[in-house]
């Protein structure tokens, strides 16, 4: 299952470390941070819940990069 | 600019004034430390610590987030991030000038001063190249008008189910693909394929969504919801098409990924080898002097400059590409046309515009315009492809051009609006006899026609005059008397000779056509477009085997493109470096198959599309070299002393300014 996000992030290395740190969350199996369009793609493992996925998300991303925003 | 980035001016321009003021205070007030007594001499009660605590307001005031952050960065042990960089360089520095009481705390503020108008800078800058590209791709209609009883509502297009009727205005976008019930107009389609050629419509075309009507007023019947028209599915391919990252984009995060700690280190090296060699050696350690170069090397070491250009430059270069009718759909695609060495290409449809019509009329004894007139009318009532150009052919109202050398008639398409409207009597047609592989033996005007091929002629006993051209021969004979052929063939489409042309000077080497069709027909559209080598006569999957042969010989670094029009190519698209789709208004198959979607059948435009990757590589390259070669130089400058914090910061926020300036230039398009 695959979807996209909308995200805020004010510089392009952070939207690396937010792509590292998605990528690394469990229930994630490919994640695309576009620092371009503000927007995330993320594939989900099968069976995975998104919602509580992607809290587990935002929250490493925030470790990563405090200022960061995902809208989900 | 948003609310945030208001916020950071209002904090940058305070610092300044801040900094004035305590400098002139400073100058009047205060006076460096003696560096023997390590006292102040201060004209008046200021001493050095009031100084440090007034310096610290701006500092605070500028780098305040900074510190939180790097705190944070810290607790979440995400040590080398650039706020943790910065903090460390400004702390450190602001250490050195208490240790030394020498009141130099203006370069830490300084310097945290510098990093945050770059910031601002790049944050601003950012945005609004993203809003420019964001724009200027914008080809979303924001609202359809949905025909009621009474007159019209404005809705959501989201909201307009198949079938419904919409009303189009001039001016306005067509928001949903559908066929016109009613009106007639002229379409842009400029938005879609980048060149602004009025087309013209009337009921019962289909219309796709994207174009702007600009004369009539149309009623459209939507054949697809929203989401399903080209417009959404353009759109969809564009935004996500730089989520597919190039090499050279992730060469650039893994370099940041190990460039920064690289740096630190080097830093620590720095403010602990040389004093203690130097100790061990029994001189002087200057602990202060190699701690204050370690510093300096720290600012040099954000590798924003790089990580924000690159996917900058390879944004503008996929938006001024959809600018111009060419979708690329990632930045991967975009790297590789840029190595493209050899281009094959179908024929059929790509190169000739893929429709038969009558290329001339050869030998004819009496008017052409006759000739055809009778041939069309004889044609009248049969549906077989080659009736239908002749047909097409006389209510074109062609304008013929005999060629003094042979005697023969080309015709040329008369300008939109000297047409004249023809149409076809049938009533003079008295009987037709279609007699199957052979032609049709018809009636008109009192007349016997004969129109077919040699065989028909044979079998009527009429002399007839052989064919050297391409193409297919339809001999026509009046009452038994031979009266001439007409030529039917696939036309090679206009620009194909200056497509081939521009390819090479685009440096592809190779241009080869692959093709069903016969040898020699392939040959002759070879030679006179141009192509180095052209394979004939091969079945769908002989051109999957020849696009395998060609990609097993050529080099890493180059790179193959197959340009098909999408429709039964597909299994070789997919299997080329970068398959090319052209023609694509209207197909879904072709922006489904191909990596790089050309919107209209212009082949100068897989030239164009070759010219936008190439420009935008260099720049990526320029990028690159200049951010890293300035940062290095940077670093060696730092190690041997000869810069400070001042040039350092100016170093990375500058070379940031200027390869996000240069990044921009791919936006602007390259001419072929």
């Amino acid at each position: 299952m695959k979807k996209t996000y909308s995200i805020e992030v004010d510089c392009a290395n952070c939207a690396n470390k937010m792509e590292e740190a998605t990528k690394k969350t469990p229930g994630v199996k490919d994640a695309v941070v576009n620092f371009m369009t503000l927007k995330m793609n993320v594939e989900f493992d099968e069976g995975a819940d998104e919602k509580a996925v992607m809290k587990e998300v935002l929250k490493n991303c925030k470790k990563v990069e405090d200022d960061c925003e995902i809208f989900f | 600019m948003t609310k945030k980035q208001k916020k950071m001016l209002r904090r940058i321009i305070i610092t300044v004034i801040l900094m004035i003021v305590l400098h002139i205070a400073y100058e009047a007030f205060g006076a460096p430390a003696d560096p023997v007594t390590g006292k102040t001499t201060s004209r008046w009660i200021v001493t050095e610590p009031v100084w440090f605590i007034l310096y610290m307001i701006p500092y605070l005031i500028i780098g305040h987030d900074i510190l939180k952050k790097a705190f944070k960065g810290i607790m979440n042990r995400q040590v080398f991030d650039e706020n943790f960089l910065m903090a460390i360089a400004t702390l450190g520095a602001i250490g050195i000038a208490l240790i030394q009481q020498n009141g130099e705390y203006t370069e830490a503020v300084a310097v945290m001063l510098f990093y945050q108008t770059g910031e601002l800078f790049q944050s601003y800058a950012v945005g609004k190249s993203r809003r420019n590209i964001s724009a200027l791709m914008d080809i979303r209609p924001d609202h359809a008008n949905l025909v009621t009883e009474n007159g019209f509502d404005t809705v959501d297009p989201d909201e307009v189910k198949t079938g419904s009727i919409i009303l189009v205005q001039p001016g306005e976008k067509i928001p949903i693909d559908g066929r016109i019930v009613s009106g007639e107009t002229t379409l842009n389609t400029g938005a879609l394929t980048g060149e602004s050629l009025p087309k013209s419509v009337r009921e019962g075309d289909d219309v796709i969504s994207g174009c702007i009507n600009m004369t009539g007023v149309i009623k459209i019947q939507t054949t697809r919801e929203f989401g399903e028209s080209t417009v959404s599915k353009i759109l969809d391919l564009v935004e996500n098409s730089s989520s597919r990252k190039s090499r050279s984009e992730n060469f650039i995060s893994r370099f940041a990924k190990y460039y920064t700690p690289i740096v630190c280190y080097g830093a620590l090296a720095l403010a602990l080898l040389p004093p203690i060699v130097l100790m061990i050696t029994g001189n002087e350690p200057k602990w202060s002097t190699w701690i204050y170069r370690a510093l300096t090397f720290l600012v040099i070491s954000c590798p924003c400059a790089l990580v924000i250009s690159i996917p900058l430059t390879f944004f503008a270069g996929i938006g001024g590409g959809s600018r111009a009718g060419i979708l690329i759909k990632g930045s991967n695609y975009l790297e590789q046309l840029s190595k493209i060495k050899t281009v094959a290409m179908d024929k059929t449809g790509t190169m000739t515009k893929g429709v038969f019509e009558v290329s001339g009329i050869h030998h004819s004894s009496i008017e052409n315009e006759k000739l055809l007139e009778y041939a069309a009318l004889a044609e009248s009532f049969s549906t077989h492809p080659i009736s239908l150009s002749i047909r097409k052919a006389y209510l074109d109202n062609l304008i013929w051009t005999i060629d003094e050398k042979t005697g023969e008639a080309i015709p040329k398409q008369p300008d939109e609006g000297q047409k004249e409207k023809r149409t076809l009597d049938t009533s003079r047609v008295e009987s037709v006899e279609e007699i199957g592989g052979n032609g049709v033996l018809a009636i008109v005007d009192k007349k016997q026609i004969a129109l077919g091929n040699r065989k028909l002629m044979d079998r009527q006993g009429v002399t007839f005059k052989e064919c050297h051209h391409n193409g297919t021969v339809i001999h026509v004979a009046i009452d038994g008397v031979y009266s001439g052929h007409i030529v039917i063939s696939d036309v090679i489409k206009p620009t194909a000779k200056e497509a081939i042309r521009a390819m090479h000077a685009e440096g592809v080497n190779t241009c080869i056509i692959l093709t069903g069709d016969s040898k020699h027909v392939a040959e002759s559209v070879g030679k006179e477009i141009g192509v180095d080598k052209v394979y004939a006569e091969l079945l769908p999957e002989d051109k999957v085997s020849i696009v395998e042969e060609l990609l097993s010989k050529k080099t890493d670094k180059s790179a193959l493109a197959f340009v098909g029009d999408g429709i039964n190519d597909a299994p070789v698209l997919s299997r080329a470096d970068v398959g090319i789709a052209m023609g694509a208004l209207g197909s879904d198959a072709a922006i489904e198959a191909a990596d790089i979607v050309l919107m209209d059948d212009d082949p100068l435009k897989i030239a164009r599309a070759i010219a936008i990757s190439r420009r935008c590589m260099r720049i990526v390259y320029e990028n690159i070299y200049f951010a890293i070669g300035i940062k290095v130089l940077c670093l060696i400058l730092g190690t041997i002393g000869l810069t400070n914090m001042w040039l350092a910061v100016f170093a990375d926020v500058g070379v940031m300014v200027l390869a996000v300036l240069n990044a921009l230039r791919a936006l602007r398009l390259p001419r072929v």
